[in-house]
């Protein structure tokens, strides 16, 4: 069992960004859960969502969660909520910053001792989508430290997931992901 | 006018709602008449969508509120179409006066209840209340446990509801957000094999019938009205489970997925059983397996059917078990619980000593973890060990403050 938790704000994708990572892992044979907690959900509010893969039927439907990685793809949620909570030790982190990562670990002391890994998702979109919509560039680092997919496979299957899209945000979209495949330290 | 059709891959990622909206689209309904809201807000849009898209043939009515939903869907029923809506929490309480005109004037309505709490306090979030607060109104209620089953149990639930024998409404359930909003692999139907699975809508008594008039919702008082209310009792209690095996069986046939009026995981050995509905399940299955590494025999039953409560089922599943929780996700306000009076009903006038124990989880979305489950097979164990039930008969799980207990 693959087990993720997003820490974001409402309306910068992470429950699309949790929904569309299922829909390319389940492509490939494997059972897949996204989910969110979203309170009262006012857009700008501090929320999680939830991402389980697995080899068999995910059956288990308890909200609490021991991740295997933490996406954080809002720069100031590091500071403002626990985004190590119910961490284990090998629990990965990838941050979306402007920072460095030793930077940001001296800025957030409860990082210390954590596999941490940083890129600027927000910078990424703006600079390619146009809106700071950091979740499908975050989606390119995962693939990056995680080793899942190939990312080639990864952007084709995101093609599909975002068709809905015009074909030049579609675009912008694989040039992020590329991006913050390429830049994620 | 012709409607499109939609190719869909063999397991596509779906939340429940959007499961449930795909099915209501394979079951072509003539009228969904609907007032949206939370969680259950993405099935009606996502119908609305597919109408406007014309991949259905159908009418969408927008309403001023739930009652009027319910009672816009009475009227299309009546007038002999194929009809379905969903709702949840507030919108189900309002809808209330008008579920049980439904089910007395036999109409086969499909209505989609993805369940949550009851204010106050206000709370969007996922518990039984509603599912409870509907369980005397002589629908049919059957229960989802996962994204698929809830694609699943819509075309099962059109398929019994508007059988000529039971012409009942009947009711979905999900669990709000941890079943409509939790995308997972759902196997799909095309949409021929689907829609053939239902079959065209067959209308009885329909008042577009021209050539043979009928009246419906008409007044009974105390000549005719028990009458009435006795022969839809004997229809829920005598005809409807055997048509719902029936379907099930068919559906396996078709789909190899298989469904049960009861469901039984890890039971045929088990010494002690939770007991419950929803995305608990599923949990609770998980849970067993890893007790039975620790020897503990677990086992869960679920309630795949609400109503017509599956009395004998229940009695069968349960009696070679040790210790029994029934697991409440609704507050029973001053009673045991539903499902430990149900369960207590059927074990009554039977040789089993079986013990039983009654807990409250989960309100309000209040998660029930692993944690939770493991503690409670624990003390099911302790309670066979000791040859009686160890703690009081209610007890609440996950809930902060001093430990509550009652009974």
């Amino acid at each position: 069992m693959l087990e993720i938790r997003w820490h974001s704000r409402a309306g910068q994708g992470a429950v699309t960004g949790a929904k569309g990572l299922a829909d390319v892992i389940s492509t490939t044979g494997k059972h897949v859960q996204a989910f969110a907690f979203y309170g009262s959900a006012k857009r700008g509010a501090a929320m999680t969502a939830y991402n389980r893969v697995d080899d068999k039927v995910i059956m288990n439907h308890e909200k609490y969660m021991e991740p295997d990685y933490v996406f954080v793809i809002d720069p100031a949620l590091v500071y403002t909520t626990d985004v190590t909570i119910n961490g284990k030790d090998e629990t990965k982190y990838i941050i979306t910053t402007h920072l460095t990562t030793d930077e940001l670990i001296a800025s957030q002391p409860k990082l210390k001792g954590k596999e941490v890994y940083t890129v600027d998702c927000i910078k990424i979109a703006q600079e390619t989508i146009g809106r700071p919509i950091p979740n499908t560039p975050m989606l390119g680092a995962f693939m990056k430290i995680s080793g899942m997919y190939d990312i080639d496979f990864f952007k084709e299957s995101m093609v599909r997931i975002l068709g809905k899209l015009p074909k030049k945000i579609v675009d912008a979209n694989m040039i992020a992901i590329q991006r913050a495949y390429d830049e994620v330290k | 006018m012709a409607f499109d059709k939609m190719e869909l891959k063999d397991i596509e990622v779906w939340d429940g709602n959007f499961a449930a909206a795909q099915a209501m689209r394979q079951c072509q309904i003539d009228v969904v008449s609907a007032y949206p809201i939370t969680p259950s807000t993405p099935i009606v849009e996502g119908y609305a969508k597919f109408l406007a898209d014309n991949y259905v043939e159908g009418e969408f009515v927008m309403v001023e509120s739930e009652h009027a939903a319910m009672s816009g869907c009475i009227g299309a029923s009546a007038a002999g179409g194929r009809v379905a809506t969903a709702t949840s929490s507030q919108g189900f309480a309002l809808m209330v006066e008008t579920l049980y005109q439904a089910s007395g004037m036999r109409l086969p309505i499909i209505l989609n209840v993805v369940n949550r709490a009851l204010a106050a306090p206000l709370n969007v979030n996922g518990d039984h209340s509603d599912m409870y607060l509907g369980r005397d109104s002589g629908w049919i209620q059957f229960d989802a446990y996962c994204p698929q089953d809830a694609y699943d149990l819509n075309f099962i639930a059109f398929k019994v509801a508007e059988d000529h024998d039971i012409r009942l409404p009947a009711m979905v359930h999900q669990d709000g957000f941890m079943t409509s909003h939790t995308a997972q692999g759902v196997h799909t139907l095309d949409d021929d094999t689907a829609y053939n699975f239902v079959g065209d809508f067959k209308p009885m008594n329909d008042m577009l019938d021209f050539e043979h008039p009928v009246t419906h919702g008409v007044q009974t008082e105390e000549d005719w009205h028990f009458e009435h209310k006795a022969r839809q009792h004997n229809d829920l209690m005598t005809k409807v489970l055997p048509k719902i095996q029936t379907v099930f069986d068919d559906f396996e046939k078709l789909t190899g997925r298989k469904y049960n009026i009861v469901e039984k995981y890890d039971m045929d050995d088990a010494d002690v059983a939770v007991v419950c509905m929803g995305t608990s399940v599923e949990t609770a299955r998980e849970v067993a397996l890893e007790m039975r590494e620790k020897g503990i025999k677990a086992g869960v039953v679920g309630l795949r059917v609400v109503r017509p409560f599956p009395f004998f089922e229940i009695q069968e599943a349960l009696k070679e078990v040790k210790a029994i929780a029934a697991l409440d996700r609704s507050s029973p306000n001053g009673a045991p619980g539903m499902l430990f009076n149900e369960i207590a009903g059927t074990l009554f006038n039977t040789d089993t000593k079986a013990l039983l124990s009654g807990y409250v989880y989960g309100l309000g979305g209040r998660d029930l973890t692993k944690k939770h489950l493991v503690d409670l097979y624990t003390e099911l164990q302790a309670n066979v060990d000791a040859g009686k039930v160890t703690t009081p008969l209610q007890q609440f799980i996950g809930v902060r403050g001093p430990k509550l207990q009652f009974l």
